[in-house]
């Protein structure tokens, strides 16, 4: 059996990765990659707390996780797709409405 | 023997996602990074299935592989840009942001490095699952237990799918009047 904190350190990892990825890329579709991944990484260490602890609320927990990452796709790609549609443009530095 | 064995497996699927990862936040292409995601969410599976959860193995293929990266290629494919393969595709200030990103690195293990887990307290045990399997057992438990949440997640797909395809609609109506 592997120990817990090996996931938990793996999770950590992808997770900055993730809000690195987040912070510096330009891309808004990959920015909301990003997204995807930090959630998964979350993912990784709820199975294996569950697994530990022989708890079935994380892996329910996980089933939502992957319920809402899914909406949030959905509405998230809606929102570049009508960006794109407005202003020819998928970088995220060059929306500067809010800034006047 | 076999503790050595879960222990090479586990090394591995660590390095695949976390090189994977790396790639596809790094890739100039979004194709190409959308297709390195694919890679990585079936590592994950994998490594679901280590875990004994294999009911979350299926459906994170299903679910991720399946609906969720399908859905950024038609976007990707839909608004492709072709100078984007020339230009910078990394923010101006990146060095600071891996310096943010190592500082939030070091401060979410010192969170949870002194972390002690206790001993087991539910019922989902291995030879529960080696008996009924884990689809029945989170089946159980997400139908009796969490019934609630369960349902207010339906909705809240049927409000995502809802606010998709209104968005979608006002560009077309858009596009018509120019």
């Amino acid at each position: 059996m592997i120990p817990v904190s090996w996931f938990v350190v793996l999770t950590l990892f992808l997770f900055s990765i993730g809000a690195l990825g987040f912070i510096v890329r330009r891309n808004v579709i990959i920015m909301l990659i990003c997204i995807e991944i930090m959630l998964n990484a979350v993912n990784i260490s709820l199975v294996a707390f569950g697994r530990a602890l022989e708890h079935t609320v994380a892996h329910v927990l996980v089933f939502f996780v992957i319920a809402v990452a899914a909406a949030e796709a959905a509405i998230g790609l809606a929102l570049v797709v009508l960006l794109f549609k407005k202003t020819r443009e998928v970088h995220m530095d060059e929306f500067r409405l809010l800034k006047g | 023997m076999e503790a050595l064995l879960s222990k090479l497996v586990f090394l591995y699927l660590a390095v695949v996602l976390i090189a994977t990862s790396i790639l596809v936040i790094t890739n100039r292409n979004a194709v190409h990074a959308v297709l390195w995601m694919l890679v990585m969410f079936f590592h994950q599976a994998v490594l679901f299935i280590t875990l004994d959860a294999e009911f979350l193995a299926a459906i994170q293929i299903i679910v991720y592989a399946g609906a969720v990266l399908v859905l950024f290629l038609f976007v990707v494919y839909m608004i492709n840009l072709r100078t984007e393969l020339k230009i910078k595709n990394f923010m101006d200030f990146w060095p600071a942001a891996i310096l943010v990103s190592i500082a939030l690195l070091i401060l979410i293990a010192k969170g949870v490095g002194s972390l002690k887990l206790p001993s087991p307290v539910g019922d989902m045990t291995p030879e529960r699952i080696l008996a009924e399997g884990h689809g029945k057992v989170l089946g159980k438990a997400l139908f009796t237990e969490h019934i609630l949440s369960f349902e207010v997640v339906g909705v809240l797909l049927l409000v995502a799918v809802l606010g998709a395809i209104v968005l979608t609609r006002r560009i077309r109506m858009k596009g018509e009047e120019a």
